[in-house]
Protein backbone atom coordinates (compact mmCIF):
# COMPACT_ATOMS: atom_id res chain seq x y z
CA UNK A 1 0.00 0.00 0.00
CA UNK A 2 1.27 3.42 -0.94
CA UNK A 3 0.97 5.69 2.10
CA UNK A 4 0.87 8.85 -0.01
CA UNK A 5 -1.86 7.53 -2.26
CA UNK A 6 -5.09 9.53 -2.07
CA UNK A 7 -7.78 7.61 -3.95
CA UNK A 8 -10.19 9.44 -6.22
CA UNK A 9 -13.64 8.00 -5.71
CA UNK A 10 -16.76 8.97 -7.61
CA UNK A 11 -19.87 8.65 -5.44
CA UNK A 12 -23.20 8.47 -7.23
CA UNK A 13 -25.71 9.49 -4.57
CA UNK A 14 -29.48 9.25 -4.77
CA UNK A 15 -31.20 12.60 -4.28
CA UNK A 16 -33.75 11.14 -1.87
CA UNK A 17 -31.42 9.41 0.57
CA UNK A 18 -27.62 9.29 0.30
CA UNK A 19 -27.30 12.85 -1.02
CA UNK A 20 -29.49 14.09 1.83
CA UNK A 21 -27.45 11.97 4.26
CA UNK A 22 -24.24 13.55 2.92
CA UNK A 23 -25.86 16.97 3.31
CA UNK A 24 -26.89 16.13 6.87
CA UNK A 25 -23.37 14.92 7.62
CA UNK A 26 -22.13 18.34 6.54
CA UNK A 27 -24.74 20.17 8.63
CA UNK A 28 -23.85 17.99 11.60
CA UNK A 29 -20.15 18.73 11.03
CA UNK A 30 -19.29 15.06 10.71
CA UNK A 31 -15.88 14.54 9.15
CA UNK A 32 -15.23 12.15 6.31
CA UNK A 33 -12.29 11.77 3.91
CA UNK A 34 -12.32 14.32 1.06
CA UNK A 35 -11.53 11.59 -1.48
CA UNK A 36 -15.05 11.30 -2.81
CA UNK A 37 -16.60 13.41 -5.56
CA UNK A 38 -20.35 13.30 -5.17
CA UNK A 39 -22.64 13.22 -8.21
CA UNK A 40 -26.31 13.60 -7.39
CA UNK A 41 -28.70 11.32 -9.21
CA UNK A 42 -32.52 11.51 -9.13
CA UNK A 43 -32.51 7.80 -8.21
CA UNK A 44 -29.87 5.07 -8.32
CA UNK A 45 -32.19 3.41 -10.85
CA UNK A 46 -31.15 6.17 -13.28
CA UNK A 47 -27.54 4.99 -13.12
CA UNK A 48 -26.40 2.83 -15.98
CA UNK A 49 -23.49 0.43 -16.39
CA UNK A 50 -22.04 2.94 -18.83
CA UNK A 51 -21.83 5.62 -16.11
CA UNK A 52 -19.72 3.39 -13.88
CA UNK A 53 -17.51 2.30 -16.78
CA UNK A 54 -16.99 5.91 -17.89
CA UNK A 55 -15.94 6.87 -14.37
CA UNK A 56 -13.35 4.08 -14.31
CA UNK A 57 -12.27 4.85 -17.87
CA UNK A 58 -11.66 8.48 -16.88
CA UNK A 59 -9.34 7.30 -14.11
CA UNK A 60 -11.47 6.93 -10.98
CA UNK A 61 -9.84 4.66 -8.41
CA UNK A 62 -13.21 3.64 -7.07
CA UNK A 63 -16.92 4.18 -7.57
CA UNK A 64 -19.43 4.24 -4.73
CA UNK A 65 -23.12 3.93 -5.47
CA UNK A 66 -25.30 5.04 -2.59
CA UNK A 67 -29.01 4.41 -2.79
CA UNK A 68 -32.02 4.12 -0.52
CA UNK A 69 -32.49 1.32 1.96
CA UNK A 70 -33.87 -1.78 0.26
CA UNK A 71 -37.64 -1.58 0.20
CA UNK A 72 -37.77 2.19 0.58
CA UNK A 73 -36.79 3.50 -2.86
CA UNK A 74 -38.67 6.70 -3.70
CA UNK A 75 -39.40 5.17 -7.11
CA UNK A 76 -40.15 1.73 -5.65
CA UNK A 77 -37.45 -0.38 -7.30
CA UNK A 78 -34.67 1.91 -8.54
CA UNK A 79 -32.17 0.70 -5.95
CA UNK A 80 -32.82 -2.94 -6.90
CA UNK A 81 -32.12 -2.06 -10.54
CA UNK A 82 -28.91 -0.33 -9.49
CA UNK A 83 -27.86 -3.34 -7.39
CA UNK A 84 -28.12 -5.64 -10.42
CA UNK A 85 -26.30 -3.16 -12.67
CA UNK A 86 -23.51 -2.78 -10.11
CA UNK A 87 -23.12 -6.57 -9.99
CA UNK A 88 -22.99 -6.76 -13.81
CA UNK A 89 -20.40 -3.96 -13.90
CA UNK A 90 -18.24 -5.83 -11.37
CA UNK A 91 -18.04 -8.74 -13.82
CA UNK A 92 -17.10 -6.34 -16.64
CA UNK A 93 -14.38 -4.73 -14.50
CA UNK A 94 -12.97 -8.16 -13.74
CA UNK A 95 -12.91 -8.97 -17.46
CA UNK A 96 -11.22 -5.65 -18.24
CA UNK A 97 -8.58 -6.28 -15.57
CA UNK A 98 -9.71 -4.06 -12.68
CA UNK A 99 -10.57 -5.28 -9.18
CA UNK A 100 -14.37 -5.52 -8.76
CA UNK A 101 -13.94 -4.28 -5.17
CA UNK A 102 -13.36 -0.83 -6.64
CA UNK A 103 -17.10 -0.62 -7.22
CA UNK A 104 -19.51 -0.86 -4.32
CA UNK A 105 -23.16 -0.21 -3.67
CA UNK A 106 -24.41 0.82 -0.24
CA UNK A 107 -27.87 1.64 1.08
CA UNK A 108 -28.44 4.59 3.40
CA UNK A 109 -31.50 6.51 4.49
CA UNK A 110 -31.68 10.32 4.40
CA UNK A 111 -31.38 10.38 8.21
CA UNK A 112 -28.31 8.12 8.40
CA UNK A 113 -25.53 10.69 8.16
CA UNK A 114 -23.27 8.72 10.52
CA UNK A 115 -23.79 5.58 8.44
CA UNK A 116 -22.94 7.51 5.26
CA UNK A 117 -19.71 8.74 6.83
CA UNK A 118 -18.80 5.17 7.85
CA UNK A 119 -19.50 3.86 4.35
CA UNK A 120 -17.30 6.57 2.80
CA UNK A 121 -14.45 5.87 5.24
CA UNK A 122 -14.69 2.15 4.58
CA UNK A 123 -14.74 2.66 0.81
CA UNK A 124 -11.71 5.00 0.92
CA UNK A 125 -9.88 2.48 3.09
CA UNK A 126 -10.70 -0.41 0.70
CA UNK A 127 -9.57 1.51 -2.39
CA UNK A 128 -6.45 2.81 -0.61
CA UNK A 129 -5.51 -0.79 0.17
CA UNK A 130 -6.04 -1.77 -3.49
CA UNK A 131 -3.78 1.10 -4.59
CA UNK A 132 -4.11 3.38 -7.64
CA UNK A 133 -6.08 2.09 -10.59
CA UNK A 134 -3.93 0.36 -13.19
CA UNK A 135 -5.99 2.16 -15.82
CA UNK A 136 -3.90 5.23 -16.64
CA UNK A 137 -5.52 8.58 -17.30
CA UNK A 138 -7.39 9.07 -20.56
CA UNK A 139 -5.42 10.83 -23.26
CA UNK A 140 -6.96 13.77 -25.05
CA UNK A 141 -6.96 11.82 -28.33
CA UNK A 142 -9.56 9.41 -27.09
CA UNK A 143 -13.22 9.99 -26.81
CA UNK A 144 -14.41 10.04 -23.23
CA UNK A 145 -17.86 10.20 -21.75
CA UNK A 146 -18.85 13.13 -19.58
CA UNK A 147 -18.67 12.52 -15.87
CA UNK B 1 -35.71 -10.91 -33.41
CA UNK B 2 -32.14 -12.19 -33.56
CA UNK B 3 -30.74 -12.67 -30.05
CA UNK B 4 -27.03 -12.44 -29.36
CA UNK B 5 -24.68 -12.37 -26.38
CA UNK B 6 -21.54 -10.37 -25.83
CA UNK B 7 -18.20 -12.11 -26.08
CA UNK B 8 -16.02 -11.62 -23.02
CA UNK B 9 -13.60 -8.68 -22.95
CA UNK B 10 -10.50 -10.97 -22.86
CA UNK B 11 -11.84 -12.76 -25.97
CA UNK B 12 -12.29 -9.42 -27.76
CA UNK B 13 -8.83 -8.21 -26.67
CA UNK B 14 -7.27 -11.40 -28.00
CA UNK B 15 -9.01 -10.96 -31.36
CA UNK B 16 -8.08 -7.27 -31.64
CA UNK B 17 -4.49 -7.51 -30.40
CA UNK B 18 -2.80 -7.16 -33.83
CA UNK B 19 -4.57 -3.84 -34.46
CA UNK B 20 -4.33 -0.31 -33.11
CA UNK B 21 -7.16 1.80 -34.52
CA UNK B 22 -10.36 -0.06 -33.83
CA UNK B 23 -13.92 0.85 -34.67
CA UNK B 24 -16.55 -0.69 -32.40
CA UNK B 25 -19.54 -0.72 -34.71
CA UNK B 26 -22.99 -1.21 -33.21
CA UNK B 27 -26.26 -2.15 -34.84
CA UNK B 28 -29.51 -0.38 -34.02
CA UNK B 29 -31.91 -3.21 -34.74
CA UNK B 30 -32.20 -6.71 -33.17
CA UNK B 31 -29.09 -6.55 -30.99
CA UNK B 32 -30.17 -3.18 -29.61
CA UNK B 33 -33.49 -4.70 -28.53
CA UNK B 34 -31.79 -7.71 -26.91
CA UNK B 35 -29.36 -5.30 -25.18
CA UNK B 36 -26.18 -6.80 -26.54
CA UNK B 37 -24.87 -4.66 -29.40
CA UNK B 38 -26.66 -1.31 -29.61
CA UNK B 39 -25.35 2.19 -28.97
CA UNK B 40 -25.28 1.76 -25.19
CA UNK B 41 -23.52 -1.60 -25.35
CA UNK B 42 -20.99 -0.19 -27.84
CA UNK B 43 -20.16 2.51 -25.32
CA UNK B 44 -19.81 -0.02 -22.47
CA UNK B 45 -17.69 -2.43 -24.54
CA UNK B 46 -15.49 0.46 -25.75
CA UNK B 47 -14.88 1.65 -22.19
CA UNK B 48 -13.98 -1.87 -21.07
CA UNK B 49 -11.64 -2.30 -24.05
CA UNK B 50 -9.92 1.04 -23.37
CA UNK B 51 -9.37 0.05 -19.74
CA UNK B 52 -8.09 -3.41 -20.73
CA UNK B 53 -5.87 -1.87 -23.40
CA UNK B 54 -4.23 0.55 -20.96
CA UNK B 55 -3.71 -2.14 -18.34
CA UNK B 56 -2.11 -4.47 -20.88
CA UNK B 57 -0.23 -1.67 -22.69
CA UNK B 58 -1.86 -2.39 -26.04
CA UNK B 59 -2.47 1.26 -27.06
CA UNK B 60 -5.81 0.64 -28.69
CA UNK B 61 -7.40 3.74 -30.19
CA UNK B 62 -11.06 3.00 -30.07
CA UNK B 63 -13.77 4.81 -31.98
CA UNK B 64 -17.50 4.14 -31.58
CA UNK B 65 -20.36 4.26 -34.03
CA UNK B 66 -23.79 2.68 -34.22
CA UNK B 67 -25.77 2.49 -37.44
CA UNK B 68 -29.42 1.60 -37.90
CA UNK B 69 -28.84 -1.81 -39.51
CA UNK B 70 -25.59 -3.55 -40.37
CA UNK B 71 -27.28 -6.08 -42.65
CA UNK B 72 -28.36 -3.37 -45.09
CA UNK B 73 -26.04 -1.63 -47.57
CA UNK B 74 -27.95 1.65 -47.38
CA UNK B 75 -27.09 1.96 -43.69
CA UNK B 76 -23.58 0.54 -44.03
CA UNK B 77 -22.74 3.53 -46.22
CA UNK B 78 -23.17 5.79 -43.20
CA UNK B 79 -20.25 4.02 -41.54
CA UNK B 80 -17.91 4.33 -44.57
CA UNK B 81 -15.72 7.13 -43.21
CA UNK B 82 -15.32 5.57 -39.76
CA UNK B 83 -14.53 2.15 -41.27
CA UNK B 84 -11.92 3.65 -43.64
CA UNK B 85 -10.15 5.35 -40.72
CA UNK B 86 -9.97 2.14 -38.66
CA UNK B 87 -7.42 -0.67 -38.91
CA UNK B 88 -10.09 -3.16 -37.91
CA UNK B 89 -13.79 -3.27 -37.12
CA UNK B 90 -15.30 -5.00 -34.10
CA UNK B 91 -18.92 -5.42 -35.08
CA UNK B 92 -21.51 -5.88 -32.37
CA UNK B 93 -24.16 -6.99 -34.87
CA UNK B 94 -25.44 -10.50 -35.44
CA UNK B 95 -23.46 -12.83 -37.71
CA UNK B 96 -25.34 -11.51 -40.74
CA UNK B 97 -24.34 -7.93 -39.95
CA UNK B 98 -20.68 -8.82 -39.39
CA UNK B 99 -20.57 -10.59 -42.77
CA UNK B 100 -22.36 -7.75 -44.55
CA UNK B 101 -19.69 -5.32 -43.35
CA UNK B 102 -16.88 -7.75 -44.23
CA UNK B 103 -18.27 -8.26 -47.75
CA UNK B 104 -18.60 -4.52 -48.30
CA UNK B 105 -15.04 -3.86 -47.11
CA UNK B 106 -12.95 -6.78 -48.42
CA UNK B 107 -9.63 -5.16 -47.39
CA UNK B 108 -10.70 -4.49 -43.82
CA UNK B 109 -10.52 -7.06 -40.99
CA UNK B 110 -14.00 -7.32 -39.48
CA UNK B 111 -14.52 -9.27 -36.26
CA UNK B 112 -17.58 -10.36 -34.32
CA UNK B 113 -17.98 -8.93 -30.84
CA UNK B 114 -21.07 -11.03 -30.14
CA UNK B 115 -22.08 -14.65 -30.27
CA UNK B 116 -25.31 -14.84 -32.26
CA UNK B 117 -27.47 -17.34 -30.43
CA UNK B 118 -31.05 -17.69 -31.64
CA UNK B 119 -34.27 -16.26 -33.08
CA UNK B 120 -36.51 -15.44 -30.18
CA UNK B 121 -38.65 -13.05 -28.24
CA UNK B 122 -38.47 -11.04 -25.05
CA UNK B 123 -40.28 -13.34 -22.61
CA UNK B 124 -40.08 -10.97 -19.66
CA UNK B 125 -37.78 -8.10 -18.68
CA UNK B 126 -34.23 -9.39 -19.13
CA UNK B 127 -35.26 -12.84 -20.38
CA UNK B 128 -35.20 -13.90 -24.04
CA UNK B 129 -36.31 -17.30 -25.26
CA UNK B 130 -35.86 -19.17 -28.52
CA UNK B 131 -39.00 -19.54 -30.64
CA UNK B 132 -37.92 -20.25 -34.20
CA UNK B 133 -35.25 -22.45 -35.77
CA UNK B 134 -35.72 -20.91 -39.25
CA UNK B 135 -36.18 -24.44 -40.67
CA UNK B 136 -37.61 -23.08 -43.89
CA UNK B 137 -40.89 -25.06 -43.83
CA UNK B 138 -43.13 -23.75 -41.08
CA UNK B 139 -45.40 -26.24 -39.32
CA UNK B 140 -46.82 -23.90 -36.70
CA UNK B 141 -50.34 -24.20 -38.13
CA UNK B 142 -50.42 -27.87 -37.17
CA UNK B 143 -49.33 -27.38 -33.57
CA UNK B 144 -51.45 -24.51 -32.31
CA UNK B 145 -48.73 -21.97 -32.96
CA UNK B 146 -46.12 -23.71 -30.77
CA UNK B 147 -43.07 -24.98 -32.60
CA UNK B 148 -42.08 -28.54 -31.68
CA UNK B 149 -38.84 -28.20 -33.64
CA UNK B 150 -37.58 -25.24 -31.64
CA UNK B 151 -39.25 -25.69 -28.29
CA UNK B 152 -39.11 -29.47 -27.86
CA UNK B 153 -35.56 -30.48 -26.94
CA UNK B 154 -36.02 -33.75 -28.86
CA UNK B 155 -37.80 -32.15 -31.83
CA UNK B 156 -40.70 -34.61 -31.45
CA UNK B 157 -43.22 -34.12 -34.25
CA UNK B 158 -45.81 -36.75 -33.24
CA UNK B 159 -46.54 -36.33 -29.58
CA UNK B 160 -44.55 -36.01 -26.36
CA UNK B 161 -41.57 -38.15 -25.46
CA UNK B 162 -43.10 -39.09 -22.11
CA UNK B 163 -40.18 -37.81 -20.11
CA UNK B 164 -41.64 -34.53 -18.93
CA UNK B 165 -42.29 -34.01 -15.22
CA UNK B 166 -44.79 -31.49 -13.87
CA UNK B 167 -45.12 -29.93 -17.33
CA UNK B 168 -41.35 -29.36 -17.50
CA UNK B 169 -38.98 -30.64 -20.15
CA UNK B 170 -36.77 -33.47 -18.94
CA UNK B 171 -33.80 -32.13 -20.90
CA UNK B 172 -34.14 -28.51 -19.77
CA UNK B 173 -35.98 -28.47 -16.45
CA UNK B 174 -36.20 -24.68 -16.53
CA UNK B 175 -38.26 -24.80 -19.73
CA UNK B 176 -41.86 -25.97 -20.20
CA UNK B 177 -42.59 -29.17 -22.14
CA UNK B 178 -43.50 -28.01 -25.66
CA UNK B 179 -45.96 -30.85 -26.07
CA UNK B 180 -47.76 -29.90 -22.87
CA UNK B 181 -48.12 -26.41 -24.34
CA UNK B 182 -49.23 -27.76 -27.72
CA UNK B 183 -51.89 -29.98 -26.12
CA UNK B 184 -53.26 -27.14 -23.98
CA UNK B 185 -53.29 -24.71 -26.86
CA UNK B 186 -54.99 -27.11 -29.30
CA UNK B 187 -57.57 -27.91 -26.61
CA UNK B 188 -58.23 -24.20 -26.05
CA UNK B 189 -58.83 -23.59 -29.76
CA UNK B 190 -60.83 -26.84 -30.25
CA UNK B 191 -58.29 -28.38 -32.60
CA UNK B 192 -57.26 -31.46 -30.62
CA UNK B 193 -58.29 -33.53 -33.68
CA UNK B 194 -55.10 -32.34 -35.35
CA UNK B 195 -53.08 -34.58 -33.05
CA UNK B 196 -54.59 -37.65 -34.73
CA UNK B 197 -52.80 -36.78 -37.95
CA UNK B 198 -49.44 -38.50 -38.29
CA UNK B 199 -46.70 -36.14 -39.31
CA UNK B 200 -44.27 -37.81 -41.71
CA UNK B 201 -40.53 -37.45 -41.26
CA UNK B 202 -39.57 -33.85 -41.86
CA UNK B 203 -37.68 -32.92 -44.99
CA UNK B 204 -34.76 -30.85 -43.72
CA UNK B 205 -33.64 -29.75 -47.20
CA UNK B 206 -35.22 -26.35 -46.64
CA UNK B 207 -33.19 -25.93 -43.44
CA UNK B 208 -29.49 -25.17 -43.14
CA UNK B 209 -28.86 -28.90 -43.63
CA UNK B 210 -29.60 -28.30 -47.33
CA UNK B 211 -26.76 -25.76 -47.55
CA UNK B 212 -26.78 -21.95 -47.34
CA UNK B 213 -30.19 -20.61 -48.29
CA UNK B 214 -31.21 -17.65 -50.40
CA UNK B 215 -34.45 -15.92 -51.27
CA UNK B 216 -35.02 -14.48 -54.73
CA UNK B 217 -37.97 -12.26 -55.45
CA UNK B 218 -38.13 -11.68 -59.20
CA UNK B 219 -40.88 -9.10 -58.71
CA UNK B 220 -38.52 -6.93 -56.69
CA UNK B 221 -35.37 -7.35 -58.73
CA UNK B 222 -34.15 -4.48 -60.86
Amino acid sequence: MNNNFEPKIVAFCCHYCAYAAADLAGSGRLQYPPNIRIIRSPCTGRLEIDFFMKAFEAGADGVLVAGCEEGSCHFKEGNYLAKRRVNTTKQLLLEAGLEPERLRMVNVSAASSQKFVEYVRDMVETVAKLGPTRNKKTTTKEKTGAI
Amino acid sequence: MIVAERKTIPEMVEILKPHKKILVLGCGTCVTVCLSGGEREVSIISSALRIASRIQGLNFEIAELTIERQCDNIFIEQAAEAIQKADAVLSTACGAGVQAIAERYPQKPVYAGLNTTFLGILEERGVWTEKCAACGACVLHKYGGICPITRCAKRMMNGPCGGSREERCEVRKDRPCAWQLIFKRLKDINQLERLKEIEPAKNWNSSLSGGPRMLIREDHKI
